[in-house]
């Protein structure tokens, strides 16, 4: 016997046909962090192995966009917000069991980090400034011979924070597509290369170029991978999550997916990046906005088609 | 005390006035609920079945929106009422998020809103207005830790379920089928 079967559902005006609470905020706002966190761990890192000297835009220049990605963030999140005037209870509570509250947390370490550490280049930028007082020379000079130092704790903060972006959604249970570990690296990776794209449009120097866009190359697997691996895990998963992949598998999702973030923000780049690489002349400024473009449209094709995920019963 | 509902889908007639009993006494906004009614009917014709269910927030045992809550406005009260503290919510939306029966709502006025088991009536001994005004008496409410207790009398007897077990949230609605 055939089996129908028919459910009314509810029909809450303000509330129903599906939830919708987060808007376009929170996409630029994951965005944003990612990019602040690719861009602070590729400056720690080459800050520790040396190479202020050879890697000027990853070290110096690209940072300066950090502080400004953060607070445009924060403020992003701030948007978002229902009932901002209460938002200063983020800072009064720790809530480890919270992800918004712990990357919270994570951004208020970020920023002043972010902040103290283009302040300790402006003077290179800028020959001629002036800090005014004399403890703000004091502790420039503290942290220009510290710069090492800064460093550790600022990679493995921008790791922490880039992972962060993909935890406060895959710590939610109830949305199927966003229910899974894989995507907090895949934020991370995600994010690492939107930060060497954002260096590849801000340095001069070839040599420089060649080795961040060669790590992009490799961002850009490693995110291909975990994306293959993230899908392939929701159909061996249960019935929501089957339906969740099935967005991105022939549901409404498919095409801005497959062609905005798979094609054109990530295989068209790499592609362009390999012939660079083998020889061919080629304007790099087009991988690089791409995998930006990608990395954006991806955040927000996460957040929307996630929100429309749920269970069933 | 833990504090549980039971609700007959064999008696309850989809009458909504649940609904309208939640909103009155809480003061909902138009367009909101706390509560609803879901038709399911299963099967073909001649041989179908209905079930009708009021649902609303399950007060869970192991409940997702109070640990992503970032502020603690998300709280368990005596008996694992689930709360919302007005003045300490932001608004973030996670809790709206991490629920998966989607029983909670951002409130024009900001902060985020759901059902309370009507605990300002609870803690003078009534029963939750949805469950005093049900016409065919299908709802029970009460202290699952009480043997005593209409519930628990009516769990044992009866067949039930609870929505979505699969979650993990260890919700405390059930259904007598």
């Amino acid at each position: 016997m055939k089996e129908e079967l028919f459910v009314s559902g509810r029909n809450i005006p303000n509330i129903d046909p599906y939830l919708n609470i987060w808007h376009w905020q929170i996409p630029i706002y994951l965005f944003l962090g990612g990019l602040a966190a690719g861009i602070l761990f590729l400056a720690g890192v080459y800050t520790i192995l040396g190479k202020e000297k050879e890697m000027q835009a990853t070290v110096k220049w690209a940072p300066f966009i950090v502080p400004f990605a953060l607070i445009i963030g924060l403020g992003m999140l701030f948007l978002d917000l229902k009932h901002k005037l209460y938002f200063w209870q983020l800072y009064t509570t720790i809530r480890l069991q919270s992800p918004m509250g712990w990357g919270a947390w994570v951004l208020m370490i970020m920023t002043p980090i972010s902040i103290i550490w283009s302040a300790s280049y402006l003077r290179e930028v800028f020959p001629n400034w002036d800090w005014k007082f004399k403890f703000l020379c004091t502790f420039e000079a503290w942290v220009i011979k510290n710069r090492k130092l800064i460093a550790w704790p600022m990679a493995i903060y921008a790791v922490i924070l880039g992972i962060y972006t993909g935890i406060l959604l895959s710590a939610f249970n109830a949305r199927p597509l966003w229910n899974t570990t894989i995507l907090g690296p895949l934020f991370l990776v995600s994010g690492m290369s939107t930060g060497a794209a954002t260096i590849i449009l801000m340095s001069k120097n070839h040599e420089e170029r060649k080795l961040i866009s060669r790590l992009d190359l490799l961002f850009i697997a490693v995110e291909l991978f975990f994306i293959v691996h993230m899908i392939m895990g929701f159909l061996a998963g249960s019935q929501v999550q089957i339906d969740a992949a099935n967005l991105f598998l022939g549901g409404q999702f498919t095409v801005p997916f497959f062609v905005f973030v798979i094609i054109l923000g990530l295989l068209f780049p790499a592609v362009l990046e390999i012939l660079e690489l083998i020889g061919f002349k080629m304007p790099i400024i087009i991988p690089a906005i791409l995998v930006l473009l990608g990395g954006l449209i991806f955040r927000f094709i996460m957040v929307e088609a996630g929100q429309i995920t749920r269970y069933l019963y | 005390m833990r504090y549980a509902m039971a609700i007959d889908t064999r008696k309850c007639v989809g009458c909504s006035d649940c609904v309208v009993a939640c909103q009155t006494e809480n003061d909902v906004p138009i367009g909101f609920c706390r509560d609803w009614v879901t038709e399911t009917v299963d099967g073909t014709y001649p041989n179908v079945s209905i079930e009708l269910r009021s649902e609303r927030c399950n007060h869970c045992d192991n409940s997702p929106c109070v640990r992503c809550c970032p502020t603690g406005a998300s709280h368990f009260e005596d008996g694992g009422i689930v709360l919302v503290t007005h003045n300490k919510c932001i608004g973030c939306g996670a809790c709206i998020q991490s629920c998966p029966y989607e029983a909670r709502y951002s409130h024009p006025d900001g902060y985020v809103d759901k059902c309370t088991f009507c605990i300002h009536r609870v803690r003078k001994g009534e029963n939750p207005a949805c469950v005093s005004v049900c016409p065919t008496k299908c709802m029970y409410f009460g202290d699952l830790d009480d043997p005593n207790s209409e519930i628990v009398n009516v769990l044992k007897n009866r067949k039930f379920k609870a929505l979505s077990p699969e979650a993990g949230t260890k919700p405390n609605i059930f259904y007598l089928t």
